[in-house]
């Protein structure tokens, strides 16, 4: 009997793990933890079976918008160090597979959030979903160096969706957590691509410190911070949050904002000299942390 | 020709197909769980 051995590019199905790794894992904690504060900030007390069911649409909501990401950005990931190794640039799976696997997730995420929830919490979840994909991935990113600044609008819809699914509404505390992630979300992001402005470079893409250099900016991180602590801080005097939330909120924008102007000192160009940059890029991720649960804690432990 | 195609990527693809079903399924089983306890909430909320 003959014995003729198959091809080695015969394509292998891709693994259950690199499914996971196409939603993001480590971004979506930040969603679902802004997403949950949001539910448990709300007035209305949500059953804990629809309340975990609404967190695990919008981590799968998320999910589903990073996997179209990555299904759509396949070729740029390509050309960048950081994201060299996602699934689809390091051929461990068909493009295929990644945008079957994003849609099902979307429509699934939205109709369970609708059935367990209410369906006003599902549309902002579904709007949340396509912004992410159509306007910040396929419209703006590779066209603007502004992608971040109207892009950043796709994540802030977390508490507005975990406010939405507890109280059936949308009120001004949300849309104030709604301004605090979407302003936060420029200086968070312009500090990292100053880090890593050879990988944007190296892909095409118009990131700010691409487009016009390290100064600007370093100047726009700086401006963009102070409209940012005062969405933070808002809250306190306007009544919807106590002192607690609102102390804390003005001492963390305080750090963000010396660390801030420490970015708008330095002057360095190399990745290994800017350690003000790579600080306040930490930083960020722990304020807004810290600043979300802060609030959840003055809700629920009032002074 | 009477030949037998040997995959050399044969145990891989077990082993991923395995994996995958196996995940499929809990998952699965996860979320017959969830709708059933949903499902129960909302018949008491009304």
């Amino acid at each position: 009997m003959a014995s003729v051995t198959a091809s080695a590019d015969m394509a292998l199905p891709a693994d259950w793990q690199d499914f996971l790794a196409l939603t993001k894992p480590r971004v979506m904690s930040l969603v679902v933890f802004t997403g949950l504060c949001g539910l448990l900030a709300a007035p209305q007390a949500i059953h804990p079976v629809l309340g975990f069911a609404a967190i695990l649409c919008i981590a799968l909501g998320a999910g589903a918008a990073a996997a179209l990401n990555m299904w759509y950005e396949a070729d740029l990931d390509a050309l960048m160090k950081r994201t060299a190794s996602r699934p689809l640039p390091a051929g461990r799976m068909d493009r295929q597979s990644a945008l079957h696997f994003g849609v099902g997730l979307g429509v699934f995420s939205v109709l369970l959030m609708g059935l367990a929830t209410n369906w006003l919490a599902a549309a902002v979840l579904a709007v949340s979903i396509l912004f992410y994909v159509l306007v910040y991935t396929v419209w703006l990113k590779r066209r603007t160096p502004q992608n971040i600044v109207i892009g950043g609008a796709a994540g802030a819809f977390p508490p507005v969706i975990g406010w939405a699914a507890a109280t059936g509404d949308v009120t001004l505390l949300p849309l104030l957590l709604f301004s605090l992630i979407f302003l936060w979300t420029p200086p968070h992001f312009w500090a990292l691509s100053l880090f890593v402005r050879s990988d944007y470079a190296a892909a095409g893409v118009p990131m700010l410190p691409v487009v016009s250099g390290a100064k600007v900016t370093r100047q726009q991180i700086a401006l963009y911070t102070l409209p940012m602590a005062a969405a933070a801080v808002a809250p306190w005097p306007l009544g919807l949050a106590g002192p607690f939330y609102g102390v804390s909120a003005a001492l963390l924008s305080l750090v963000f904002l010396v660390l801030a102007l420490r970015v708008l000192a330095n002057r360095a160009t190399e990745p290994q000299d800017m350690k003000p940059e790579k600080r306040l890029f930490a930083f960020s991720i722990l304020y807004l942390f810290a600043v979300f649960g802060a609030l959840v804690l003055d809700r629920w432990m009032p002074l | 020709m009477d030949a037998a195609v040997t995959d050399p990527h044969e145990d891989e693809r077990t082993r991923r197909q395995k994996s995958r079903a196996l995940v499929m399924a809990l998952l699965l089983g996860a979320f017959v769980v969830l709708v059933y306890a949903i499902t129960i909430v909302r018949i008491d909320q009304q």
